[in-house]
Order: C-alpha cells, then sequence, then structure tokens
C-alpha cells in the first residue's frame, strides 16, 4: 500500500477468519464465497489500480435474502462491507479492506422489466449501463447517462458514483434518470424507493443513495428512465489554434442557448495520441480539437450546427469537418473514447484526474496546468466534457521511476486545488474514494463533513459499510451526535422580529 | 407569548436556531408564508421567516448557473432570468390560488423545499434536478454547505438535492445554486379534443414514445374548465426553434391521426394556457380537498376510473397521466381508499394538496410509509435536528 492510510483492520475479525467464512458459505452455498488467495486475487483492485489489497474474502450473493443476510450477519458480527459492482471505479472505491467482506454484485445480472409505455426499465444492479441500451435500443429508445466504461460498469456502480458520460450536458446524470431503488441496509432491512411515478415521497433519499459511493446501503434493484433516440445525431470536429480560444468557443455556444448532445475538447498531447492509436482522422496542426455533437430532427440539428459554426470562426477555428454519416460520427467520437488508453500507449502510466470547473474559468485553468505542469517536470494530455467543464487532465509518469508517482500525486492534488480555487470542485463523475478523499477539506469544512457523515449514521450507524471511503477523518456517529448547547435568554435584540 | 423572527443573513438565523436548539424549543420555519396551509400544521409558539434573507449572489448567464439567497422572491429569480431570456426549466406553480392564502408564488426556498414542479418536469426534471449546491443551517444550528455551482459533481453525498421535499424539516436553506436554462425560442400547443381519459392516455403515452420531444402533456377533461367547457383537452406541448417545432408537429400529426379532432394554440395563448396548468386554475375558488397523486404514466387514467365508480371527483391529469389532481367532492378526503387504489395500480403516492387545517390534522397528509422506511427517514430527521426543533410534524408524526 502506498500514501492512502485506510482504517486499521480489527485483530478480532482477521482472527477469526475461518469462522466468518463457513458463516457466510451457509448463507451463500456453492461457489458464491471465495476465500482462495489466488482466486479473491482479481478482486484486489479496480480500475485505480495504484492500490492492492486483498479483501477478507468474497461473497457472491444470488438473492435479495442472500444480501440481506449477508448484511445482517456482518451487522451483527461487526465485520466491515465493501460492495463491489464491475470493479470500474477511477477513484478507488471498491478498494478491499484486508478485515472486510467483498460483496459483489455482479450475480444480480438480469434486466427484470421493459416496460416500454412508462418509459422505463427494472433491472438488477450487476446489468452493465450498455445492456440496458441494448435491450431497449430495437425499439428506438436508450438509457442516457454513457460513462465511457459503459461496456463494462455496472448500473449499480453508476447508482453508487452518480456516473455522467459525454450526454450528460444535454440529458442529465444517473441522478437525473433514476427512477427508483431497492436497497438493503447494513441491518440487512430491505427498503424500497420510488417506481416507475416521478418524485420521491418524503425525504429524496434516491439523491442521497445517488453518489454515495457504496457508503449508506447496497443496492438489489434500479428502475430507470429511458428516452426515444433522437432522429439524427451529428458531429463537427473544430480545431483551434490555442486551448485558450476553444476554451471561449464552449462558453460562447453554451452562452448562445445551444446545449449540445456532447461537447468535449482535446489537447495537442491527446489528440496526437488518440490520432495515433486509432486514426480518427483528427487535424494534428491544430492545438486543441472540439468535438461537438447537435442531435434531435434533422432540420433544427443543420440549423444548430450552422451556429456553433459561427461562433467557433468568431473564435478563430482553424479547422471544421461536419460528420456526413452516422459512420464518420462515430469514428469522430472512437478517438475521443479511447483518448484514455491512447495516452497509455505514450506513458508507462498515467493518472486521470476529474475536476469540474465553471465554463468561463477555462482558459485560465488550462494556463495555470501548463505552468504546473513545467513546476512538477511531468506532461499532461487535456481530455475534458467542456461543455459541463468537467476536466481530465491525464498526468503522465512513470512508476518505476522512483519518485514520479508521488510527483504525479502532487501534480494532480495541486490540479484539483485549482479547480477549488476557481469555483469548481473535486471531481464530477469519478467519485471521491480513496483517491480524493484527503483533498475533501480543500472544498469543505469541517461542519459540512461532519454533516455529510452524519448521514452515514443514520444509515450505518456501526459504519461497517465501505468505510475510509470519501472522508478523510473517521468520527465515530456518538462524537458526531455530541452537541455544544450554550443556554441563555434570547439573546440578540437586534434580529428583526415580524 | 412567542417571537416571530425574521432574520436578514445566515449568521443571524443560525443565532436564532442555535438558541432554539439550546432551549429545546421548536420553530415553525416558513419562507413567505404561501405554502403554510399545505402540509401538517406545526404546533409551536415561535415562527421563523427566512424571507428577510434575499438577493441574488452570483449569476452569469453564459454559465447557466444562478446563486441566490433562499428568501428571495420566485417572481423575483423568475424576472431576472426572463431578463437574460431564461428560465427555470422546471416552472414552479403559483398555488396561491389553490391555497388560498395571498396570491403570491413564495420564495424560491419554499420551491425547492417543497420540491415543486410544473408541467416540464416530464421533459426538463424537477426542481431537485436543478439543484446544485445548498448553504444552510441545520437543527443543530450549524452553517453548512453541499455539492457547488457546477453541473457535474459527485463530491460528497448529495445533500443539496437531499434537502429537497425535506418541509424545512432537515436544516434551513439560507442560499442555493440552481441550474437554469435558455428559454425556447418559441412554443406551440398540439391539442387533441374530445377524447376520454383512456384515449388521452393512449394518445401522451405515444406521444412521449416518439422522438416528438414533447415537453408537456396533460388533459383537461370536458366542463373542467372554461377553456376545456365544450370539449376534453390533450395539450402536448413543443418548444424550440421554429423550424424544429414544424417538423415535430407534423410528427405528431401523422401518429395521432387516428384522433382527428386536432388544434394549435401557439405562442402567448400556449404559455398562458401551460400556466393556468401549472397553477391549478381549475381549482381555485373552492376549499374542497385536493390531491396530488403521483403513478406510472399509464396508470393514472385507470386511478381515476376506479375513484370515479366510487365518488364524486374533479380531476386533471398532467405528467403525460403521471401526475393526477383529484378534488374530492363530497368533502370527505377519502385517504384510505384513495391511496389503496393508488397502491393496485403500480404504487405511487398520494399527498393532500389543499385541506382544512383540521383535515390536515386528522390523516395523513404526505404518503404513510413503510415501517423501515420510516424508521431511516426519523433516524435521517435526528442526524440534522436532534432536538426535533425544525418544522417538528410538518410532514409526519415525529417528522
Amino acid at each position: 500500500m502506498a500514501a492512502i492510510a485506510m482504517p486499521k483492520p480489527s485483530q478480532e475479525t482477521l482472527e477469526k477468519r475461518s469462522k466468518i467464512v463457513a458463516d457466510l458459505q451457509k448463507i451463500v452455498p456453492g461457489e458464491g464465497v471465495i476465500c482462495d488467495q489466488i482466486e479473491m486475487r482479481p478482486y484486489e483492485t479496480d480500475a485505480f489500480t495504484a492500490y492492492r489489497q486483498l479483501p477478507l474474502v468474497v461473497v457472491l450473493p444470488e438473492t435479495v435474502d442472500q444480501v440481506s443476510k449477508v448484511l445482517k450477519y456482518c451487522y451483527d458480527n461487526d465485520v466491515k462491507v465493501v460492495p463491489r459492482g464491475a470493479g470500474t471505479s477511477l477513484s478507488g472505491g471498491a478498494l478491499p479492506l484486508e478485515d472486510g467482506v467483498l460483496l459483489s454484485m455482479m450475480k444480480f445480472n438480469r434486466i427484470l422489466e421493459i416496460d416500454l409505455q412508462n418509459r422505463a426499465v427494472v433491472t438488477q444492479p450487476g446489468v452493465t449501463n450498455l445492456g440496458i441500451t441494448t435491450a431497449v435500443q430495437a425499439d428506438g429508445f436508450y438509457y442516457a447517462p454513457d460513462p465511457s466504461s459503459q461496456i463494462a460498469c455496472s448500473i449499480g456502480g453508476n447508482i453508487a458514483e452518480n456516473s455522467g458520460g459525454v450526454h450528460s450536458l444535454k440529458y442529465g446524470l444517473t441522478t437525473n434518470n433514476l427512477l427508483g431503488l431497492e436497497i438493503v441496509l447494513i441491518t440487512g432491512e430491505v427498503i424500497r424507493l420510488g417506481g416507475k411515478h416521478l418524485d420521491s415521497e418524503a425525504y429524496d433519499l434516491l439523491a442521497l443513495l445517488t453518489g454515495s459511493e457504496g457508503l449508506l446501503a447496497v443496492v438489489t434493484e434500479v428502475t430507470v428512465r429511458i428516452l426515444q433516440k433522437p432522429e439524427t445525431a451529428r458531429a463537427a470536429l473544430i480545431g483551434f489554434p490555442t486551448s485558450e480560444t476553444a476554451g471561449k468557443c464552449v462558453a460562447d455556444i453554451i452562452g448562445a442557448g445551444i446545449i449540445p448532445g456532447g461537447m468535449e475538447l482535446m489537447d495537442k498531447l491527446a489528440i496526437d495520441a488518440a490520432e495515433d492509436f486509432v486514426h480518427a482522422g483528427y487535424p494534428l496542426d491544430v492545438e486543441a480539437l472540439m468535438i461537438v455533437e447537435l442531435d434531435g430532427p434533422e432540420a433544427e440539428v443543420d440549423d444548430l450546427l450552422k451556429r456553433v459554426s459561427a461562433i467557433a470562426e468568431d473564435n478563430g477555428s482553424s479547422y471544421l469537418r461536419v460528420s456526413q454519416s452516422e459512420e464518420e460520427r462515430n469514428t469522430f467520437w472512437a478517438g475521443r473514447k479511447a483518448a484514455f488508453p491512447a495516452v497509455g500507449r505514450i506513458s508507462p502510466d498515467y493518472l486521470c484526474m476529474d475536476g469540474t470547473i465553471p465554463r468561463a474559468a477555462l482558459p485560465q485553468v488550462l494556463q495555470e496546468m501548463q505552468k504546473l505542469s513545467e513546476k512538477h517536470g511531468l506532461r499532461v494530455a487535456n481530455v475534458f466534457h467542456a461543455g459541463d467543464g468537467n476536466l481530465h487532465p491525464l498526468i503522465l509518469y512513470d512508476a518505476n521511476q522512483p519518485g514520479e508517482l508521488a510527483a504525479a500525486e502532487e501534480f494532480g492534488a495541486d490540479i484539483l486545488r485549482l479547480c477549488v480555487k476557481v469555483g469548481g470542485v473535486l471531481t464530477g463523475e469519478h467519485g471521491v474514494g480513496i483517491e480524493k478523499r484527503d483533498l475533501m477539506p480543500e472544498m469543505f469544512s469541517e461542519d459540512d463533513l461532519k454533516q455529510q457523515q452524519r448521514i452515514k449514521c443514520a444509515f450505518d450507524e456501526k459504519q461497517l459499510l465501505n468505510p475510509g471511503k470519501m472522508f478523510p477523518v473517521l468520527h465515530r456517529c456518538a462524537e458526531l451526535g455530541f452537541m455544544h448547547v450554550h443556554r441563555g435568554q434570547l439573546p440578540f435584540p437586534d434580529i428583526p422580529r415580524f | 407569548m412567542g417571537e416571530g423572527f425574521h432574520p436578514t443573513s445566515a449568521e443571524e438565523l443560525e443565532a436564532v436556531v442555535k438558541w432554539a436548539a439550546a432551549e429545546r424549543t421548536p420553530l415553525e420555519v416558513i419562507g413567505s408564508g404561501s405554502k403554510r396551509n399545505w402540509g401538517r400544521a406545526v404546533q409551536s409558539a415561535h415562527t421563523l421567516r427566512t424571507d428577510g434573507i434575499t438577493g441574488i449572489i452570483d449569476y452569469e448567464p453564459a454559465e447557466l448557473v444562478l446563486t441566490v439567497k433562499a428568501g428571495t422572491p420566485l417572481q423575483e429569480v423568475e424576472n431576472l432570468l426572463k431578463d437574460h431570456n431564461q428560465e427555470l426549466p422546471f416552472e414552479p406553480a403559483n398555488l396561491g390560488s389553490v391555497l388560498g392564502a395571498t396570491a403570491q408564488a413564495g420564495t424560491i426556498g419554499g420551491v425547492l423545499a417543497t420540491n415543486l414542479s410544473g408541467p416540464r418536469r416530464l421533459k426538463a426534471g424537477a426542481a431537485r434536478d436543478h439543484v446544485l449546491g445548498l448553504e444552510a443551517v441545520s437543527g443543530r444550528g450549524e452553517i453548512f454547505k453541499a455539492g457547488g455551482r457546477v453541473v457535474k459533481n459527485v463530491t460528497g453525498y448529495d445533500l443539496a438535492r437531499g434537502f429537497c421535499s425535506s418541509w424545512g424539516t432537515l436544516a434551513i436553506a439560507t442560499a442555493f445554486s440552481i441550474k437554469v436554462l435558455p428559454r425556447a425560442a418559441k412554443e406551440c400547443n398540439f391539442v387533441l379534443l374530445g377524447l376520454t381519459a383512456q384515449q388521452a392516455s393512449e394518445a401522451m403515452t405515444e406521444a412521449m414514445g416518439s422522438s416528438a420531444e414533447v415537453s408537456s402533456a396533460a388533459h383537461l377533461p370536458q366542463g373542467f374548465c372554461s377553456l376545456s367547457q365544450e370539449h376534453a383537452m390533450t395539450l402536448l406541448r413543443l418548444e424550440g426553434i421554429p423550424v424544429s417545432i414544424e417538423y415535430r408537429l407534423e410528427k405528431l400529426r401523422s401518429i395521432l391521426k387516428r384522433f382527428p379532432s386536432q388544434e394549435l394554440i401557439e405562442g402567448e395563448a400556449s404559455r398562458k394556457t401551460w400556466g393556468d396548468v401549472r397553477d391549478l386554475i381549475g381549482f381555485a375558488g373552492s376549499d374542497k380537498p385536493l390531491w396530488k397523486v403521483s403513478v406510472s404514466p399509464t396508470a393514472g387514467h385507470q386511478v381515476i376510473a376506479e375513484l370515479e365508480k366510487q365518488f364524486a371527483i374533479r380531476w386533471m391529469m398532467d405528467w403525460a397521466g403521471g401526475l393526477v389532481w383529484v378534488e374530492m367532492q363530497g368533502g370527505e378526503p377519502h385517504d384510505v381508499p384513495l391511496r389503496q387504489i393508488i397502491s393496485e395500480n403500480g404504487g405511487g403516492h398520494a399527498t393532500l394538496l389543499r385541506a382544512s387545517g383540521e383535515m390536515r390534522a386528522s390523516i395523513d397528509v404526505f404518503q404513510p410509509q413503510a415501517e423501515t422506511l420510516m424508521g431511516l427517514s426519523k433516524r435521517l430527521k435526528a442526524q440534522f435536528d436532534p432536538h426535533n426543533i425544525l418544522n417538528p410534524g410538518r410532514m409526519y408524526v415525529g417528522i
């Protein structure tokens, strides 16, 4: 393990391991419990591969009843639980704990109901994001949030992370497309929230659960909204002589009242790497490349493309190509979607950051990021969801060079501090996990963080679900509940009365 | 005698809550009081109004984000946005006409605390979908913030959205950041005349399942209001640039051609019509119990049919059938059979929007919750408001 410290393992749990394994085997029979070191190896990390840890034991339940019993068992015996979907978290959200049960939900892999009339799909959480779209696309529908990992990531994981994607600018994040959940609390209690109807009946627990990174409950069923696929989608590749002018163009397009289906930017390093990798036909003589996609009726798309082109020209664009076929549109996107692995080809390792900033700050942030790159002596490739200000700087480093990982982490932290400084946030869609956990105080005060942790206390008072993620300091719930009170007579005569 | 606090800043508000927490004395929390007749009444000696905490903190139209103090009148927010050709996409209602209070729309804080969304909620999402950040005072008397000023943000729990529909029982908001959108260049209302509730449901379902991008879909039965005096009206709203609306209109005409009685309401008249649907003008001037029923869209007309077998009702469907407004003509609320019918038709919830204080005190105004969920809701309340001083009992006994 490297720099980020995890909660100290419970010696008692470690000593009881064989009994815990035997007890869990009674709940989940057959191959549903994995305790062999080698067989557990695939679960030791997620897509945040800098950190690895074998779990106490891996459990793969198949029914809600099993999930409930496993959780209740862990609750009764004070055993920690780390829920896991497909393991594609980029922030270490599913990093196991040495003394924790790793609860994989991947056997919950069935779509339960497709209700086209109500535009809803009811599914188990282990179904992939793309699996939902695949199931309804023959009828002209799709599920809108489209994280780059959509071929692999599970919808349950999407709930945990409130995943976005290139189309979230127009169609929202997971939280905006979720209708209902069935969850199991650490006590084993099963709770149903929402359904195919709109809006929650009392407290908006769907909002709190979406993006809760597996710290509040385990999701066992999901109801999402599906949308009718737009009739036409066309993309334009627009090149700029500088990143700053590209950034300004983004702000101008939104400012003109145009909400594209997607609006992405790549800088020179990312363009070159992507072009070299997938030959998408990207221009190589530009410093920044915008992919902007307009969708809707054809006449609307044509009209908006004209306006976008004009705005780009006003911002000094030097290259413009509009997709003339569905194939060409997909090619434009292929380079962007392969940008991370493409950068992986030009550097032994890279760290992917995920801050979001107000769009207007884009030129300033790009300039300062260049300075930080020089300061830390590491290259940075920039790929971002420009439309919603969500940056993905990729810091290139070589883990075999002593000190480079630490330098890269420090560079990344500097970038995120910069994001917060200009009015942005630490993470737009990858989650806090362990990766950004210790940076939370950059954005939140102690009171802010304590109030957040109190939400966990309402769901999981013993703090057994995924502890060590999201919050830099673990406070016991009893301590968080303590209140300083000073009684006195009404001491503020100056506060207006009515 | 009770105090009426009217703080003008987050710090003053914090001082009042700190005092109330120390004294263990409850506060009735209101914005300007426009929705005071909705929900359960709060038993408390003291009242705290937030409509002294007003003003725009930050508004950059090109960012599509507005940061505003919670007590700012909704009207002021909407006027400001309109000046920049933008709007709150969820178009919150002015409930003055049905709640009988002074006909005003209240504060932006009240809109978000009740997650109040109008007809465009169908396409644009609810009030809560547009909340990006929150600054609030908890029942512990502590100022905290959550979320941020950017659209894409997963840093920490989504407390800003979680605040919405908490009715001032978890925390008192002092400021919000809200996502806003450009106003559509044009709007147009494609209307089908003379449909039954079931036909209307079918038509709305087909329209929503097409690529016509209908942004609102409502059905006014015949005789419901002046607009539908002669024929029932099924309204399908299209918004966008003219060339796009023309195209989508043709699409609707074509897929709905089996309902030949069609007409158009355009421009200002369309806006006015949707304003009336939003503000429930058809239910104004009565004091009979009015329910807000949320069910899956295709269940709306079934719920209506079942209710009509048992009770005299006036009703209207919105959200393509997923939202049914039901006014009980006999004066009795009939909450138990209503909720039974909802449960037998795929589930959902019923909230009593308008009723006498007596009635609201004696039945479940909000949908009763399963025991486990109620337990969780109470624990959540206790984590924000351990002494139960913020709007106690506003939603449920103990919450």
